[in-house]
């Protein structure tokens, strides 16, 4: 067992973390003059090594997920799941949430086609919160910075929060504040593209340049604002902001990060930053979580096809579940980390 | 020939737009590329990814941008 662990020690430490990729630059910095136990110097330790290393991962995931998704187009999601009811339709929405490719320009395209084949609006709300909140590349990414533990519990309560959450909305009988037009739509049948091998390798290698072209930006940002909390901002301000001693820590971060829309590739890094400066696990894991799933630019969207009661009843739903995950979290922290 | 690129207004969306509009220029097609907006006739295409093009009421590629080449192969398919 303690070979096994050995091992998973050396994976998790140097081919997802990229242990060596930080001496590297350390040393290389060092070569160049630069102090690395200064805060400046530390910061930019950290924003180089922290950008190489997503964009890395970022392209062997974005490829190997990309291949998967490949076989689970939104047209066949929508068959899979008509075959469910109730909590298992709610569960089986979740888990392909995580695997049907997204982007918040086919929300709403995917949103009418799932009622539109009347599935019910339940199904249809725990799909759209997995897929965004949680996919595959989270996990891994998760994984190479904050451990196994923790990767694994962030997915399992992102799924329950999606399940709960969709069931809730059912429960409630919300389908009455969608737009009519919505309701009217007529249901197609959609054609699946049958793809070859190759056509997937393809597909796999454009989803990883217009994803890394979409998120440079945002994880540019992100290691930027970590790299500043990393090394500049003192551990005292974020403890009483983030910390365990600030009751109100979860739901400032939800707050915070509701609005804000940047992907889980930005987000893990500041994450990173405030993890290592005393802000508590379940405070960060609802940043993460609040910021991915819900922001403004998609509440708009959504907007089109509902009422304000629907969204309304969404961003309640999603938000209370968030924070209910971040208080949980705290309060069994000691068994995560 | 019918060729339509379905989307609702997003950046992929105009970007296989102008692809396919520069593809049917080199191939020397001459027909109009269309462009479906509205999200009730996307929905009524039974079209849940975008972008989408769709040659002659068959939907070719979905939820990607794929490469001028690819565009192209299509396009010569459906014109013998």
């Amino acid at each position: 067992m303690k070979v096994v662990g050995n091992i998973w020690d050396i994976f998790q430490n140097q081919i997802l973390g990229m242990r060596w990729l930080r001496d590297l630059t350390g040393e290389v910095l060092k070569a160049a003059g630069v102090d690395i136990m200064k805060p400046l110097g530390g910061a930019l330790q950290f924003f180089i090594y922290d950008v190489i290393k997503i964009f890395v991962l970022l392209a062997v995931l974005i490829f190997l997920i990309s291949y998967i998704q490949s076989y689970f187009p939104p047209e066949r999601t929508k068959k899979i799941l008509g075959r469910y009811q109730g909590l298992r339709a709610n569960t089986a929405a979740a888990l392909l949430g995580t695997v049907t490719p997204f982007c918040s320009c086919s929300s709403i395209p995917i949103f009418m086609g799932f009622t539109s084949a009347g599935l019910p609006i339940g199904t249809t709300f725990s799909f759209l919160i997995s897929s965004p909140m949680v996919d595959l590349g989270s996990l891994v990414l998760l994984m190479s910075i904050f451990g196994v533990k923790i990767a694994v519990v962030y997915v399992v309560l992102g799924l329950v929060i999606a399940i709960i959450g969709g069931s809730l909305l059912e429960k409630m009988k919300m389908e009455k504040y969608l737009e009519e037009f919505v309701k009217r739509a007529p249901s197609v049948e959609g054609q699946i593209i049958e793809l070859t091998r190759k056509e997937r390798i393809e597909y796999a290698k454009t989803q990883v340049k217009s994803t890394v072209k979409k998120v440079a930006v945002y994880i540019f940002i992100g290691v930027g604002i970590g790299a500043v909390i990393h090394n500049v901002i003192p551990q005292e301000f974020v403890e009483a902001a983030l910390g365990s001693n600030n009751p109100f820590s979860v739901i400032l971060a939800t707050i915070v990060g509701t609005p804000m829309y940047a992907d889980i590739f930005g987000t893990i890094p500041v994450s990173e930053g405030l993890l290592a400066k005393g802000a508590s696990l379940g405070t960060v894991l609802a940043f993460m979580m609040s910021v991915t799933t819900l922001s403004l630019p998609s509440l708009v969207m959504l907007k089109k096809v509902m009422k304000k009661q629907l969204l309304a009843a969404f961003v309640v739903i999603t938000t209370a579940g968030i924070v209910i995950v971040g208080y949980g979290f705290n309060i069994f922290q000691y068994l995560f980390m | 020939m019918d060729i339509k690129v379905i989307g609702s207004g997003c950046e992929d969306c105009s970007r296989l737009y102008t692809l396919v509009k520069e593809c049917c220029c080199e191939l020397g097609i001459k027909e109009e590329v269309g462009k479906v907006e509205d999200l009730i006739e996307i929905v009524m295409l039974g079209v849940m990814s975008v972008p989408a093009l769709m040659i002659d009421g068959r939907i070719v590629i979905s939820g990607m941008v794929p490469s001028k080449e690819k565009i192209k192969e299509f396009l010569e398919e459906s014109r013998l």
